[in-house]
């Protein structure tokens, strides 16, 4: 087990790279600590899975250092750094066993037969795989055959982290959550490093402690779930994690308020006050699920036209438009919902601004 | 049971019935005819039985020619299928020269049997050809119009020239389609150089392995034009294969019923052979569980 440190990486598939535009990965400080599970969330061609054979060293960086515990491992080959990576097609060795497949990275090691069986039967044991052990590996189903995947990382005793670059893709919906909880129950008994790609928010939600969120080559966001989901450091990962994503409207800032197509929503102080000193263009955010939908007037409330609703059986879903602007709104299950005409209000505390894209004020970066 | 009864579907398959009948089952049918009478003239012939059936069996230049083919068609798989192998797994994954590689390989296959043979046999004269002279002007005796084995393996060398490119183009094919994933795994797996081709490259190839070592054996088996061309048989029968007798007997001699005989028995041979190969490659697999 490894903390994993990232010093100043990038990486561009193109020879001599100059515009930012090149790079597949930009330019990364990172720690993935001891024991963690991450999830690396983003869309695709997003930089993931580069970042990922970066770290298993399948891929070289162009820039900046890889380090394990301190250990400077930028320049060492896969089979050197104790990596195990799980792929989204399930890699197992046709002619092989079961057995044998599990067995293939010790033997590949020298290591002697009788350990060999011994952390064989352990990893089965763990997995549930002793029943097939010698059967085909070809025979067993996707998820089978990503378990061996999976196995043949957790057979080595001294596996410094586990890669997993979107494991799920080819399993059944309804074999998903079973993985995913064996990958979980794993983590909890042997504690290992983990990072898990994926696009899929719900999937790295459920699995990670912390979450990574990449975008264009950045990562724009680490944080817990619940971090990502109250304040969003990015439009990106208020548009991204979340359903349907953060409402955004552009807005410029005039006292107090934002103001769209002539209406007034009040802001935290220093929010519009760092709104004020900020010259790029702004952009006003909110989650579906923090607005506010009444049939009466309130002073803070704006007036909207409603044009849809969804019932999605655990909450409603609003359509509303305000100006020449739509938004979403999620109520609760039940809940009232006027007719034609509401009034919608975006309590301070949730309503964020974004300059250029980026958290500011409260809660954001640039106070 | 009411079945709906549609005649005008035959209509629709008869095309292929047509096809069928005079591409295969007429000429098939004609040539039995040959092999168990014996015609003077349409008006003229008398049924004769397993006659040329006996007479064919009992003939040692066919049971010769039989052995010298079994060899080479050996010989040519022992030594293409390898080689195709080696020559897929050095060439380049992607970039600019992979087009020029593969039109590099595609060339021999372009050109005409006939032509190979003359091309050979003007490069191989110990005179004036090319190799011919250079490996007499190195200290070694060959000609290949006087001696048995430089005959052998002038027609051995050609054919693989002619051919490896097929069994090098199908294992290409089949390499590029194995996923990057197999080869990441393998290094995160530590595994040699060996152990890559031996469980991920060489599994994976199984298929296309299959078909290379079906065509080779049918084409091998075959043989005609280039060997024909090159040595004509010679020197005595040393390199006459099945198809050159076969083809002396029918049009050579006119001995029309053996030479239907012959041929019936040459045409199951190369049907026996591709079905053991076939069942055999098909359940190689199988077999390791």
């Amino acid at each position: 087990m490894a903390r994993i440190q990232l010093d100043r990486l990038a990486h561009a598939y193109v020879a001599n790279p100059g515009k930012p535009e090149d790079y597949a990965l930009r330019r990364l400080d990172h720690v993935w600590e001891d024991g963690g599970a991450y999830a690396l969330l983003g869309p695709s061609g997003c930089g993931k899975t580069t970042l990922l054979n970066i770290i298993s060293g399948l891929l070289q960086p162009s820039e900046g250092r890889v380090l394990f515990d301190g250990r400077d491992v930028t320049a060492l080959p896969p089979q050197q750094r104790n990596i195990a990576q799980v792929f989204q097609f399930p890699v197992i060795y046709d002619t092989m066993s079961v057995y044998d497949n599990l067995a293939f990275p010790l033997r590949n090691r020298k290591v002697p037969e009788a350990t060999v069986r011994r952390r064989v039967q352990e990893v089965a044991e763990m997995l549930e795989l002793s029943a097939v052990l010698h059967r085909p590996g070809r025979g067993l189903g996707a998820e089978g055959k990503q378990l061996i995947s999976l196995g043949r990382g957790l057979v080595r005793e001294d596996v410094a982290a586990i890669l997993f670059d979107e494991p799920l893709t080819v399993i059944d919906p309804h074999l998903k959550w079973r993985l995913r909880g064996k990958l979980k129950e794993i983590h909890e008994r042997l504690r290992p490093t983990m990072v898990y790609v994926t696009h899929d928010q719900t999937e790295a939600l459920t699995f990670a402690e912390k979450v990574v969120v990449m975008y264009e080559g950045r990562v724009v966001q680490v944080g817990t779930p619940q971090e990502l989901f109250e304040n969003p450091a990015h439009t990106f990962v208020g548009y991204f994690i979340g359903s349907p994503g953060m409402n955004l409207l552009p807005v410029r800032v005039d006292g107090g308020a934002a103001v769209v197509d002539g209406q007034r929503i009040p802001l935290d102080p220093d929010t519009a006050a760092a709104g004020g000193r900020h010259p790029g263009r702004l952009e006003l955010g909110i989650r579906p699920e923090f607005l506010q939908l009444g049939r009466a007037q309130t002073p803070d409330a704006v007036p909207v036209r409603i044009t849809a609703v969804e019932d999605l059986g655990t909450a409603m879903l609003v359509t509303v438009t305000l100006g020449s602007h739509t938004l979403r709104v999620k109520l609760p299950e039940g809940g009232e919902v006027p007719a034609a005409e509401g009034w919608l209000s975006f309590p301070v505390r949730w309503t964020k601004l974004y300059a250029d894209g980026q958290l500011i004020g409260q809660g954001g970066r640039h106070g | 049971m009411d079945k709906p009864v549609n005649q005008k579907a035959w209509l629709l398959v008869l095309p292929v019935v047509v096809t069928v009948a005079f591409s295969a089952v007429i000429p098939l049918m004609t040539v039995v005819n040959y092999s168990v009478q014996d015609i003077f003239d349409p008006q003229t012939r008398y049924f004769v039985g397993t006659e040329w059936f006996q007479m064919v069996l009992e003939n040692d230049r066919i049971w010769a020619a039989l052995g010298r083919q079994l060899l080479f068609s050996l010989a040519v798989l022992l030594i293409q299928i390898p080689l195709g192998i080696g020559i897929a797994l050095t060439m380049p994954k992607r970039g600019p020269w992979v087009s020029v590689c593969l039109i590099l390989l595609a060339l021999p296959l372009l050109v005409p049997w006939n032509v190979v043979g003359t091309i050979w046999q003007i490069f191989a004269r110990p005179d004036i050809g090319l190799a011919g002279r250079l490996i007499n002007e190195l200290g070694f005796s060959y000609n290949y119009t006087r001696d048995p084995l430089d005959a052998w393996l002038t027609v051995l060398v050609m054919d693989v020239w002619h051919w490896t490119s097929l069994v090098v183009l199908l294992c290409y094919a089949g390499l590029q389609a194995i996923p990057d994933a197999f080869y990441q795994a393998a290094r995160i797996d530590g595994a040699s150089r060996f152990a890559v081709f031996r469980y991920i490259e060489l599994p994976k190839l199984k298929g296309v392995l299959l078909i290379a070592v079906l065509l080779r054996f049918m084409d091998s088996f075959m043989i005609y034009a280039e060997p024909f061309v090159l040595t004509g048989g010679g020197p005595g029968s040393s390199t006459t294969f099945l198809s050159q007798l076969l083809t002396t007997m029918a049009v050579g001699q006119f001995d029309l019923g053996p030479a239907a005989a012959f041929s019936l028995i040459y045409f199951l041979i190369i049907l026996l052979f591709s079905y053991v190969f076939y069942q055999a490659m098909a359940n190689l697999g199988k077999a390791e569980k």
